[in-house]
């Protein structure tokens, strides 16, 4: 039996069961979301040994007739599989640490609903052959994540999400209009099939404007720097678990993923001679500018929400610089960040719930009172800072080198400053959270339930082990396949159409 | 051509809405300005000239069809666009109940 | 909330049952008319609000209404993906069209396309559910905090 489309059926199913049997078994929700999460990283795991292969699978059996599909197509290939990996796998963490944290909110199945049906939407973003279920997937991730932000209905939550849905609609609005230019264009909306079509015609005056359409649209939902006004209310706003989520898995599913697919295979980032040139600069301008506003936040979640733009900048940069080497560096990247900050939010989880303060100015010498959360937070800060041997150290070296090596020392110079702002807010973060003189309101405070320092030591431990994704075999299993699906650009139609 | 510029004018108008406008409720409405003028673009790049509706029988042969593919996915979008009009509207509520205002200057807390 | 005049309420009496039919119409009509579950769901949908607006919703226990409304939501994605599931397992592919496979039907009749009606009667509970709790959240119970 095939296995792709569960990976959208399972949650989907979950998301509407757990209300009906919430509703007569108090508690079963944490049960059964758990299993389902932690069912699909094991489904995941058992992908990666055939990442290397595209797997296509049509829904309803509508194959495709004289090699043109005309039917639902789902694609698992390298680049699926990592995201696959990266989502589900941070999804496990983040509901085991709900399981704990989210007691202290009401109506924990309706969480548990909503959290299900985000991560239905995201993989099924992941594994969407075509632009008309890719937008459906998307808009579900992001209705479900609107409600999650405000989910604790204070007016903050509230004004927050609704920042965040008016740009995320208005994203989607962009995303939508660009879709039905692109199918006046293409006759078609699958993906394969339309990059067959645009590498027949060619350049013309309509892809240049589903380009920018696409490249506005999905640049809202990823919080590059021009347009990243909501990130900062948004993402600190939300319940710990699922802050982590978003900047951990979402802004790179709904933007980076989306961009890359439809940049990289269906347009063809040769296609536009100046699609390179916008994306290092977009990458750029957030890179830095994330890094200097995250510098002078007050506010421990928000400074990590600078940092998640700023993180971003890094990836969409590497990948701007679409050399085999830069691809690899952003991937790794992608899957450093995605660790790190969801660790290091639910870290903030974990302070906000002993002590209820985010105000950094307040909070300072939590190590001796929480070793556990300070001791994992302190091992992200220093690996999202660079610092060798740790994961994030090597996907930066790779970031620059391969920015060197592409003929733009400069910029890759600029990638080092930020490298070196980074260093200095993660420093600022520790010293005024972890070290230093404890505050005489939170002597009482004493470290988080043990349910929630589980997923903190298991995203630690992954953190520190991600530096061995570069060994030979491993990065043959893992990175290699998603290299070659993106470096390959527009031969993805052969590998789904095949012939 | 003519009927193209027609629903990309009303898609601005819509984001003038959005981005002008102090009123939660009238961002909601632009909002909603916005999507219907994208789902008419969109219905309208499937039209046909003379097409009728497109049902494949056996007794049926050279009749034009309208493209249905960007009907489906405007049925869809509509279904989207009314969960995230009555999200959008819910909140608009809530933060009213907190408020007692709609105006947008009013109830800023948040920076940046 | 309170109800309205015994006009209204006589001359929505009357309404609603034709309503409720033409939506169960279009609903199952779906795979050969125009509409289908959602445009169907919304009519069903509407007779309930038609309801509630006439007669006020005073003796209504709210609470209980909105459980029923997540309740039948629930059952109907539930259905839905049941009909996906059953092709999975007659026919190997999700969402497998099994029985139009093996009993096409003539074209334009009432049965067939096989599980196509079926998933539209699922959509058109789940779309009639959701949208009367999305009435009850935002209409019945603002009001009521109010008066």
């Amino acid at each position: 039996m095939n296995w792709i489309p569960a990976f959208v059926a399972i949650p989907l199913g979950a998301a509407f069961l757990i209300p009906l049997i919430e509703h007569w078994i108090k508690g079963s929700s944490d049960f059964l979301t758990n299993a389902v999460t932690a069912f699909l990283m094991g489904l995941t795991l058992s992908f990666i040994h055939q990442a290397a292969q595209t797997q296509v699978y049509f829904v309803g059996g509508w194959e495709p007739a004289e090699g043109i599909p005309f039917g639902i197509a789902l694609v698992v290939d390298g680049l699926s599989v990592l995201m696959l990996l990266v989502v589900n796998s941070i999804a496990f963490f983040a509901t085991l640490y709900s399981v704990k944290y989210m007691a202290r909110y009401t109506d924990k199945g309706k969480f548990f609903t909503l959290f299900m049906l985000m991560l239905a939407g995201m993989n099924g973003v992941v594994i969407a052959g075509d632009l008309f279920n890719m937008f459906v997937f998307l808009e579900i991730t992001a209705i479900a994540s609107y409600a999650l932000v405000a989910f604790g209905i204070g007016s903050e939550e509230l004004e927050a999400s609704f920042k965040y849905q008016v740009l995320g609609g208005t994203a989607s609005a962009l995303v939508l209009f660009g879709i039905a230019i692109f199918y006046m264009m293409t006759k078609t909306l699958n993906f394969a099939d339309a990059s067959r079509v645009i590498a027949a015609t060619g350049v013309t005056p309509a892809l240049l404007f589903v380009s920018v359409l696409f490249l506005v649209g999905f640049g809202l939902k990823s919080a590059l720097m021009p347009f990243h006004a909501w990130l900062p209310d948004a993402h600190p706003s939300a319940p710990a678990p699922i802050s982590a989520m978003l900047s951990g898995v979402v802004i790179k599913v709904l933007g980076v993923y989306t961009l890359v697919r439809i940049f990289f295979n269906v347009i063809g980032i040769g296609t536009i001679p100046a699609l390179k040139t916008v994306l290092l600069s977009l990458g750029v301008i957030s890179m830095v500018a994330g890094a200097f506003l995250a510098l002078g936040q007050q506010d421990m979640k928000r400074l990590l929400a600078y940092s998640s733009i700023s993180q971003v900048g890094y990836i969409i940069f590497a990948f701007g610089l679409g050399t085999e080497l830069g691809i690899l560096g952003g991937l790794f990247h992608l899957m450093n960040h995605s660790v790190l900050k969801s660790l290091l939010f639910l870290n903030s989880g974990a302070v906000v719930y002993e002590t209820e303060s985010r105000d950094m100015e307040k909070l300072g010498g939590l190590m001796h009172k929480m070793p556990v959360t300070g001791t994992t937070s302190m091992i992200a800060s220093l690996s999202m800072s660079g610092l060798p041997p740790l994961g994030g150290f090597f996907s930066k070296l790779i970031i620059i080198w391969a920015s060197i090596d592409a003929g733009y020392p400069l910029l890759g110079a600029v990638a080092v400053i930020a490298s070196i702002v980074t260093l200095a807010y993660y420093f600022k973060l520790q010293k005024e959270v972890f070290l230093g003189k404890l505050a005489d309101a939170f002597q009482k405070a004493k470290e988080a339930p043990v349910l929630m320092c589980i997923p903190m030591i298991c995203l630690a431990i992954i953190s520190v082990g991600l530096g061995l994704l570069l060994l030979d075999p491993v990065r043959e299993m893992v990175l290699t396949p998603a290299v070659h699906v993106i470096q390959g650009g527009v031969d993805y139609a052969r590998m789904v159409l095949g012939g | 051509m003519t009927v193209f510029i027609l629903s990309v004018i009303l898609f601005l108008i819509g984001l003038y809405g959005v981005l002008v406008k102090r009123n939660l409720i009238k961002i909601a409405l632009g909002f909603m300005i916005m999507e219907y003028a994208i789902n008419l673009l969109f219905v309208l790049i499937g039209y046909r000239a003379g097409g009728t509706a497109p049902i494949f029988t056996q007794d049926v042969s050279g009749q034009i069809f309208v493209d249905p593919l960007p009907q489906a996915l405007v049925l869809t979008a509509i279904v989207i666009g009314l969960g995230t009009t009555a999200l959008l509207v819910s909140f608009a509520v809530r933060i009213y109940q907190k408020y007692e205002s709609f105006d947008i200057r009013k109830i800023r807390e948040l920076r940046g | 909330m309170k109800g309205m005049t015994v006009i209204v309420k006589k001359i929505s009496q009357l309404m609603v049952p034709s309503i409720f039919l033409l939506g169960l119409y279009v609903v199952v009509h779906g795979h050969l008319t125009p509409g289908g579950g959602f445009a169907g769901g919304v009519l069903l949908v509407g007779c309930f609000v038609l309801q509630i607006l006439a007669y006020g919703s005073d003796e209504v226990r709210n609470d209980l209404k909105k459980w029923r409304a997540s309740l039948s939501e629930s059952i109907g994605i539930v259905l839905f993906l049941f009909i996906a599931l059953l092709g999975l397992f007659q026919g190997g592919v999700f969402f497998y069209n099994t029985i139009a496979r093996a009993h096409p039907g003539s074209a334009l009749d009432l049965f067939s396309a096989g599980l196509i009606p079926l998933s539209n009667l699922a959509i058109g509970i789940e779309v009639a559910a959701a949208l009367f709790a999305i009435f009850l959240t935002l209409a019945v119970f603002r009001m009521e905090k109010h008066t």
